[in-house]
């Protein structure tokens, strides 16, 4: 049973769309990072996709730019609870880049420049979920927000949208990353508010 | 009982800390602790079943069956304005924790650390001063604190007082009287001079405004610090 909060009325909430379970609307941008955001110049920036059997699939900046890039237009939902609706990024889709790539394994890894990890079902970044993203809104993508290049998966909460991405690694189980070994969710569903472990 | 709980404390007092800000301690039967660093979700629940939640650090830490969170006011706020101006002794208040396992400080980590607030940021590095009194800990600790004027200082008293801490005081608008700095924000210069070099391999925590964390960040990696040294938390606005 909820506790009601004396005295509380909360904004005006005619219009309130359609969120997630415990997210409000923003307008600004927020940043959740856990430590300095690096620098990263784009001739140094690369993407690599590992398997289990030691096959290794790699993109420089210039290679990338060369894959066909989609819009993306999408709602994204951070654990500390805000939402952004509508929001415009463009970037090459994990189909494309997964193309080629053969394995076994059902998990994947996503490393990102600093250390950080985070763990994902293989299943949710293909078939149009997942995307390499080098702009937000018609702009480069900022270094805070992850740039030069971010994964977006926004159907999951955001942390697992890594920033400053560098590569996947497949994995036979789902081993927590970073984020997920610091207390946030194995899986991450915002519709089901997927918090915390 | 798990962090994913919500939990319900009993308001035990508010106090003012600033002209803009409060502590607030609870009462909360069951709560098992947290580790200096943590913080929870506070719900707030409307008559129609409406629901606001934000994340406030904790100011406590340890054992115990009380909690202190301290809220600074933001203008156009939804949350703040309520904990700061309504609640009051005796109130309920709904909230689940403690959350968070990486910005975290233990008295069993060796290392000298190095602290840097802006602001309400204090908060979750005050835990970490009291943990590191509490536990006699002899690891060198030194808080650089960030404010805009003498009166916007959080547990203004209690800093002060704490001998395990060194620490360093910067106003942004306004200094007291006979200070010897003109008002300033905190600088690479600053920081240089101010806080443990990179040399010593300190572990730093970074906490305030998001646009202050992103500075303080930068320049503490301009001046030789390893990036997995340093652990923020940003509380948002720029
Ligand atoms: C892990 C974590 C711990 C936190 N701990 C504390 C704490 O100990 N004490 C504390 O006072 N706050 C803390 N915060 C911030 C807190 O969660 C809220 O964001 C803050 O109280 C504003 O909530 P609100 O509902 O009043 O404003 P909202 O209705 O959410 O926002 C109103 C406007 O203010 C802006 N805004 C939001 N937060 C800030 C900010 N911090 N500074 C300036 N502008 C802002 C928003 O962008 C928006 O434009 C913490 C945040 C995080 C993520």
């Amino acid at each position: 049973m909820a506790i009601f909060s004396r005295g509380f009325t909360g904004r005006p909430r005619e219009a309130q769309p359609d969120l997630p379970p415990g997210q409000f609307l923003t307008e600004d941008f927020p940043v959740l990072s856990a430590g300095p955001t690096p620098t990263i110049a784009e001739a140094d920036w690369s993407f690599t996709i590992k398997t289990e059997l030691g096959a290794t699939h790699s993109w420089s900046w210039d290679e990338l730019q060369a894959l066909p890039f989609e819009d993306v237009h999408t709602d994204i939902h951070c654990v500390t609870r805000w939402s952004k609706l509508a929001t415009n990024w463009r970037g090459v889709s994990m189909d494309t880049l997964f193309a080629d790539v053969e394995s076994s394994y059902d998990y994947v890894m996503v490393h990102s420049t600093g250390g950080y990890t985070t763990n994902l079902p293989l299943e949710d970044i293909l078939d149009g979920q997942a995307w390499i993203t080098t702009e937000f809104d018609g702009e480069p993508l900022e270094p805070d927000h992850g740039g030069p290049a971010r994964m977006i998966v926004p159907h999951l909460y955001f942390w697992k949208s890594a920033k400053w991405v560098r590569g996947i690694t497949m994995q036979r189980s789902d081993a927590p990353g970073f984020w997920e070994q610091n207390g946030y969710h194995t899986y991450g569903n915002p519709w089901r508010e997927e918090r915390y472990s | 009982m798990s962090p994913r709980d919500w939990l319900v404390g009993t308001v035990v007092s508010a106090t003012q800390q600033t002209p803009n800000a409060k502590s607030i301690v609870l009462d909360v039967p069951g709560w098992h602790g947290s580790t200096a660093g943590q913080h929870v979700d506070v719900r707030l629940t409307a008559p129609d079943g409406y629901t606001a939640v934000r994340a406030y650090s904790l100011a406590s830490t340890g054992p115990g069956q009380q909690v202190e969170l301290a809220v600074d006011l933001i203008d156009d706020g939804e949350v703040s304005p309520y904990l700061v101006e309504e609640l009051r002794a005796g109130d309920q208040l709904e909230f689940r924790g403690p959350l968070g396992r990486w910005f975290v400080w233990k008295p069993e980590q060796t290392a000298p650390v190095q602290l840097i607030a802006g602001g309400s940021g204090v908060v979750p590095l005050l835990a970490m001063i009291r943990a590191h009194t509490a536990a006699g800990s002899s690891v060198p600790m030194r808080l650089l604190y960030s404010v805009r004027s003498p009166s916007d200082r959080f547990f203004a008293d209690e800093l002060v007082a704490a001998s395990g801490v060194d620490l360093t005081l910067v106003y942004t608008r306004e200094v007291p009287d006979g200070w010897p700095m003109a008002p300033g924000r905190v600088t690479k210069e600053l920081i240089a001079s101010t806080t443990t070099p990179a040399t010593a391999n300190p572990a730093v925590f970074v906490c305030g405004p998001t646009g202050f964390v992103e500075a303080v960040a930068s320049a503490l990696v301009d001046l030789g610090h390893d990036p997995v040294s340093i652990k923020t938390e940003r509380f948002g606005g720029s």
